[in-house]
């Protein structure tokens, strides 16, 4: 048997207000809740309503047969409890329902695993906390922002006790290998890796509308085909993607609703095919006896690189994520001192997509990035987060270090000095 | 190929455009012959064969008595036409019907200078004066001054009929007129030779005015469209003007943007920024168009939060004397200053001091100097309302009415290291990838259209 293993990815950042240098000092609300609630609203009556409720019905049709896998992001989980309970309401129905895998993951959506390994913990805690708390599940499997892996993300991740990790299956991790086994990190002895069939998934991802791709128009009946070639000996076939695919990326007029509706029967006919959970296929394994895979480099699942390029790629983003993580130190005194909302503004900077806005790879590399951008450019997103980090850092600076000291007025020093005196050289 | 100007001898982008697109063409394995009303000399492009329309003997005609060469005012006046044995005269004189006489037409607005004007009124009467007793078969040279002198529609004529005298010795494909100087000429050549014509468009009547175009310059404009087979135009910006503005056929209309040609001074004299304090640049006319005063308001706003910016202004224009007001109004004057026009090497040593260079245009068909400050490391900001704007990934851009955009934008190049780094090392690769051949390449796929 041959275990198709849907995973979706549920997230929605809180987007950044066109912040000025002149705001700096002079306002704290960094993000745009307009903008941000009228975003999540679409995307509830789109995608996150209309899905769940599909998906429960197909539970229900194949009587338990049809079972997948989602990480739902504390940024969204905030977003829903604020602008859509009843969208919220109808994930805990779906993890009710016990054909439904909540993965866990950092509860910002963050890359602090790169950068701070404490406030990594701390998301991941926090994020657990709060999906035994909404979903009561005791989260087995993990998987890193973006699908990002590497030898050292899965040996915290099994330091922390999960038992699976989701990955890329990228072709430069895996050369000759297959992404239908599944993998023991290196360094690891406990940790499954389960990796993502991206051929299979980017069919419904990415190209399940393109009139030029040669499989179009893709039928329940043609991928469930497509599925069924996989080797006899394949353990699982990931399926891994983007929730917002459905009814966001994927217009519902592409008829994409009616392709899930119809996909797990066609799937079901083909005797060698099953759907499980990640944690359901971790169990069928002996940890002992599969391939150990060394991801010395992180791989994640974006782009044609398959790296971090698409957050940390140039000079902008690097100088970005440098200078957030810098702050955190600072911003945590600030909270244990009594100021904790700096510390959850700082969070939600920690989100990846921030720096993802700042990426230019799209310049080049088609208009993907762009599709998810709120600014027109990237340059346009570097200059509104260093000013609300400018502007942050002036705030957890002015926070008293010992309680009788009383609240000074926010100097002048305390914005970024604009470099003057200087002369350029090197041109 | 018909032009108004040619580098060094330049007021603006035309000509820079002219000299790139020519050479383009050549490396492409098109011939290109580039007629010119006047050369100093001094021009020296590569593979392209330049005329002098004064340089080219014309037959003469035999004016009546009281009619000026300058037909064009008989034209406009309603009196009767001269008699002519040129065909494409007449074509010239219908084309040009509708234009203005009253006021000196220049295609870039530059002080009138009254004096000259009368010196040059003079001169033009004492030229038209007929050769008594000359034979009818004898052949003159037409004087022209080259620039955009207060005779510039009886230069826009004598022009034209220089053209058509070389269609007749030329053998050539395409008709190719660069701006509505040379359309009258491009229209009367493509007819006396039976050829195809583009019309290329840098620049129309409602970039250099804004909403109160020069009735005959437009009416040229659009007669020139009308007529042409094919029109280039330097942006999406540009076609998007001729569309609405001029009511273009869209299926005329070609876009092939400008590229860049890259400096080498800055390598041979090493200059560096000589001052510690930031240098914000604008460089350009000074005028509407070019939207100095937004300049200015962003300006006031950066000095309240980096006090030692400074702010240069280098160009001439007739909003010259309001934009030193303002600057005063404002209470900048100390950090605003004003360089004057600056040509050649002395383009590339102000850019090589400028930290920013920022083009707020208010309209701005391609707007080549961005290009020339990016291939200098200089990291741009531009106007939104800019063809060049579409071309760029690695440059900051902005509603030329947001000055508070602009300021932000200018503050935080000057705040954020990375950001300058991020455009000036990305800029400099991305116009080098903007090359004249490449455009070259495009332009000979437009006439492939018209030619096979």
């Amino acid at each position: 048997m041959t275990a198709i293993v849907p995973y979706f990815q549920v997230h929605q950042p809180f987007r950044l207000k066109r912040y000025t240098f002149f705001d700096i000092g002079r306002s704290s609300g960094y993000f745009d809740d307009t903008e941000n609630e009228r975003i999540l609203r679409r995307i509830a009556e789109k995608c996150y309503l209309p899905m769940n409720e599909l998906l429960a019905s197909l539970i229900d049709r194949h009587e338990g047969r049809f079972r997948f896998a989602m990480a739902i992001t504390g940024t969204l989980l905030d977003q829903l409890e604020a602008w859509s309970p009843e969208a919220l309401e109808s994930f805990q129905a779906l993890a009710r329902t016990g054909c439904v895998e909540i993965v866990c993951e950092t509860s910002h959506h963050s890359l602090a695993f790169l950068e701070d390994e404490d406030e990594f913990e701390a998301q991941v805690a926090a994020q657990r906390e709060r999906i035994r708390e909404l979903f009561e599940q005791d989260p087995v499997t993990f998987r890193c922002t973006e699908l990002v892996i590497s030898n050292a993300i899965a040996k915290k991740v099994e330091s922390m006790g999960f038992r699976g990790l989701l990955g890329e299956g990228a072709d430069h991790l895996l050369g000759f290998r297959s992404p239908h086994k599944v993998y023991r990190p290196e360094g690891t002895t406990d940790l499954a890796l389960l990796l993502r069939t991206y051929e299979r998934s980017d069919d419904i991802a990415f190209r399940f509308s393109n009139r030029s791709w040669d499989g179009w128009p893709l039928t329940p009946e043609k991928f469930a085909t497509s599925l069924a070639e996989v080797p006899e000996d394949a353990t699982l076939i990931g399926l891994f993607m983007d929730y917002e695919t459905f009814g966001e990326h994927q217009w519902r007029e592409t008829g994409i609703f009616d392709f899930v509706e119809a996909m797990p029967g066609a799937a079901l006919e083909h005797d060698h095919l099953e759907f499980a959970t990640p944690a359901e296929v971790i169990e069928t394994v002996e940890i002992d006896e599969v391939e150990e895979l060394s991801i010395p480099h992180p791989v994640s699942w974006a782009d044609t690189e398959r790296d971090l390029t698409a957050w940390l790629g140039n000079h902008m983003q690097k100088a970005a994520n440098k200078a957030l993580y810098e702050l955190g130190p600072d911003v945590k005194r600030a909270a244990e001192l009594g100021d904790p909302e700096c510390l959850e503004d700082w969070r939600k900077l920690t989100t990846s997509d921030h720096v993802y806005y700042m990426c230019t790879k799209w310049f080049s590399d088609g208009d993907v990035h762009k599709y998810f951008s709120p600014y027109t450019t990237p340059h346009d997103a570097f200059i509104a987060f260093m000013n609300v980090l400018a502007d942050l850092k002036a705030r957890v600076r002015n926070v008293p270090r010992q309680p009788t000291e009383t609240d000074s007025p926010r100097e002048q020093e305390e914005r970024p000095r604009p470099e003057t005196g200087r002369a350029r050289t090197g041109r | 190929m018909l032009g108004w100007e040619f580098p060094p001898h330049i007021s603006g982008g035309l000509g820079t455009a002219c000299l790139g697109l020519s050479q383009g063409l050549a490396r492409c394995g098109v011939d290109v012959t580039f007629v010119v009303p006047r050369l100093n000399g001094d021009e020296a492009p590569d593979g392209v064969r330049l005329v002098a329309a004064a340089d080219v003997p014309v037959p003469v005609s035999k004016p009546e008595p009281a009619e000026v060469p300058v037909r064009l005012r008989h034209a406009f006046t309603g009196s009767r036409r001269p008699r002519t044995e040129l065909d494409v005269e007449r074509v010239i004189a219908r084309t040009m019907k509708l234009l203005s006489v009253d006021s000196p037409l220049r295609p870039y607005m530059t002080q009138a200078d009254y004096s000259k004007r009368l010196a040059e009124l003079t001169r033009l009467k004492a030229m038209t004066q007929p050769e008594r007793g000359s034979p009818k078969t004898s052949h003159e040279k037409l004087e022209f001054q080259g620039g955009y002198g207060p005779d510039l529609e009886a230069e826009v004529e004598r022009y034209a009929r220089v053209v058509c005298e070389l269609v007749r010795r030329e053998d050539f494909d395409v008709v190719h007129a660069h701006d509505w100087m040379t359309y009258p000429a491009g229209i009367a050549a493509a007819l006396e030779g039976q050829k195809p014509l583009v019309v290329h468009v840098h620049a129309t009547e409602y970039d250099r005015s804004g909403m109160n175009p020069d009735p005959g310059i437009r009416a040229i404009e659009a007669e020139g469209l009308a007529r042409a087979d094919l029109a280039v135009c330097v942006s999406e910006y540009t076609a998007g003007v001729l569309r609405d503005r001029y009511g273009a056929d869209t299926r005329k209309l070609r876009v092939v943007h400008n590229a860049v040609t890259r400096g080498e001074q800055r390598e041979q004299f090493h200059w560096e920024k000589a001052i510690d304090d930031p240098v914000v640049l604008f460089l350009g006319r000074i005028t509407y168009q070019k939207g100095p005063d937004y300049f200015l308001e962003a300006a006031a706003r950066v000095l309240r939060v980096v006090p030692d910016a400074r702010f240069v202004l280098s160009g001439t224009g007739d909003m010259w004397p309001r934009v030193v007001e303002r600057a005063a109004q404002l209470g900048i004057a100390n950090n605003t200053h004003f360089t004057g026009f600056l040509e050649g090497v002395e383009v590339e040593r102000m850019f090589a001091m400028a930290d920013i260079y920022v083009m707020p245009s208010v309209s701005e068909p391609f707007g080549i100097s961005p290009l020339e400050a990016m291939a200098l490391d200089v990291p741009v900001i531009v106007s939104r309302q800019s063809g060049v704007a579409e071309v760029l990934s690695n440059a900051l851009k902005v509603d030329f009415w947001d000055v508070e955009d602009l300021a932000n934008k200018i503050i935080a190049l000057l705040t954020y290291p990375e950001l300058r780094d991020e455009l000036s090392s990305e800029g400099r690769q991305e116009v080098e990838q903007m090359t004249w051949e490449e455009r070259g390449r495009t332009l000979r796929g437009v006439y492939e259209e018209l030619v096979v």
